[in-house]
């Protein structure tokens, strides 16, 4: 009977734990996730706006993802249940690959935003944060829906998925992380360094 | 086309689409067995048979034409084909309003068609829209999915490509009743007019969108899976469902 209360007792003190850092003195509020979404925007269409070279803008595109993005929760997302048997150093590698290759894929299709703009649409709370409804207009084409996912759960505020017209990009990347996965026989190793190519 | 082999055809139609029905009534009874990540997809096997078969006709055909079209044609031209094209099928927009029961939805359309075909000298310019009234797009395997039919297995198609069941029979209903296209059948030249600008249209998306559909067809790893993926989450999104929750990394890890 007496340890029972006991391993109740640490079981209380493991949730308290887990409470007091899912939710810290900061804790995101809706006009926090605007916020962000409202500098990555402005900040992204910077560099769209400069029109640089596709390769540096590619660069400033990575560094606009490093920094307001949880990069390290998407890599691990998108790497599945294969993930669970890598090593710390092997994480860690494929998520910097992983942060590359969104750069190259996605920064790619920036030509396509020159001249467009976002609307905020509505915001709502989901489980893991706030989800920032907005409406992209670009040139010549009809209005495209996009929401953006925000939560605060690594400890500070940081985008985590984007949604374009219902497809996600996490969902995405995940079934393309898994057949790359699966062409190399579960290799993270092998992937982590094709990867650095890809996108 | 005489009214007796109309009849006949029509009766062919009805009892095609009473066996398709049928099986996606089967199918999405043993949606729990087949299903994993939200996929149904138990002709995977024939299904990507048909996806190389379309990679191919895209990779020889249909893309050099469309990039060709792009590289020819002014954008203002190309444009003002979609324009026509699209206030052609506006009218069937309006009927799959009106089946599920969406009355401002039809009645949009209606407008649309009316202020097109009219101020829009004929569906050539998209005066509506100019007017910021925005098509509402719909086709009769949203109108099944109202009605509450089931989305039915995966399923990608020669030539038109992802689809599923229940967007499959949505298919075969929008092509058997838009007058458009049934009256392509008939001999008069002006009646390959709609079909031809419904092709041109489909070179110009495939033209607009190449950086994105290149992407999946031939930068991906699985393009196969890739694109059902895309395709049945935007889809999805398109009749409605909500699907943001849905994907949670911070639950995914902290649950493993």
């Amino acid at each position: 009977m007496q340890s029972k209360l006991n391993r109740r007792g640490v079981l209380a003190g493991f949730a308290a734990l887990t409470v007091s850092t899912g939710f810290p003195a900061y804790a995101l509020d809706e006009a926090g996730a605007r916020k962000l979404v409202d500098t990555v925007v402005a900040e992204i269409n910077k560099v769209i706006e400069a029109g640089k070279s596709e390769s540096a803008t590619i660069r400033d595109f990575e560094k606009i993802f490093s920094r307001y993005a949880d990069v390290p929760t998407m890599a691990r997302y998108a790497l599945g249940a294969d993930g669970r048997s890598a090593s710390a150093g092997e994480l860690r590698a494929f998520t910097d690959a992983f942060q590359g290759y969104l750069a190259r894929k996605y920064g790619k299709q920036f030509r396509d935003f020159i001249g467009g703009r976002i609307e905020f649409e509505s915001v709502r709370e989901i489980k893991a944060g706030y989800e920032i409804r907005s409406t992209a207009f670009l040139r010549g084409q009809d209005p495209v829906s996009v929401s953006f996912l925000v939560s605060d759960r690594s400890g500070s505020d940081r985008l985590f998925n984007i949604f374009v017209e219902g497809v996600n990009l996490l969902l995405t990347e995940r079934t393309e992380i898994g057949a790359m996965l699966d062409n190399r026989r579960g290799d993270i190793g092998q992937l982590t360094k094709d990867l650095r190519s890809a996108g | 086309m005489s009214l007796s082999s109309l009849r006949h055809a029509s009766g062919r139609i009805l009892l095609a689409l009473t066996a398709a029905l049928f099986v996606s009534a089967c199918a999405t009874t043993q949606d729990v067995a087949t299903r994993s990540n939200g996929i149904n997809d138990p002709y995977e096997s024939t299904n990507r048979s048909i996806h190389a078969f379309n990679k191919g006709l895209d990779k020889n055909l249909v893309r050099p034409v469309a990039m060709g079209y792009g590289a020819v044609v002014p954008v203002e031209i190309r444009n003002t084909i979609n324009n026509f094209s699209d206030n052609l099928s506006t009218p069937g927009y309006a009927v799959n309003s009106l089946l599920q029961g969406d009355l401002k939805s039809a009645g949009i359309s209606l407008v649309r068609f009316v202020m097109n075909t009219t101020i829009g000298i004929g569906g050539l310019v998209d005066a509506a829209g100019e007017l910021n009234i925005p098509a509402r797009e719909t086709d009769f395997g949203e109108t099944l999915a109202v009605w509450g039919s089931g989305e039915g297995a995966y399923i990608e198609l020669p030539v038109f490509g992802p689809s599923t069941q229940r967007d499959t029979v949505g298919l075969v209903v929008d092509f058997f009743t838009n007058p458009l296209t049934l009256s392509t059948i008939d001999d008069e030249p002006e009646r390959y007019v709609p079909p031809t600008a419904l092709a041109a249209s489909v070179l110009n998306d495939r033209e607009k969108f190449s950086r994105q559909i290149d992407s999946i067809l031939y930068e991906s790893e699985d393009s196969y899976a890739q694109s059902r993926q895309i395709y049945l989450q935007n889809r999805r999104f398109e009749l409605g469902n909500d699907s943001a929750s849905e994907v949670d990394p911070y639950e995914d890890i902290y649950a493993e």
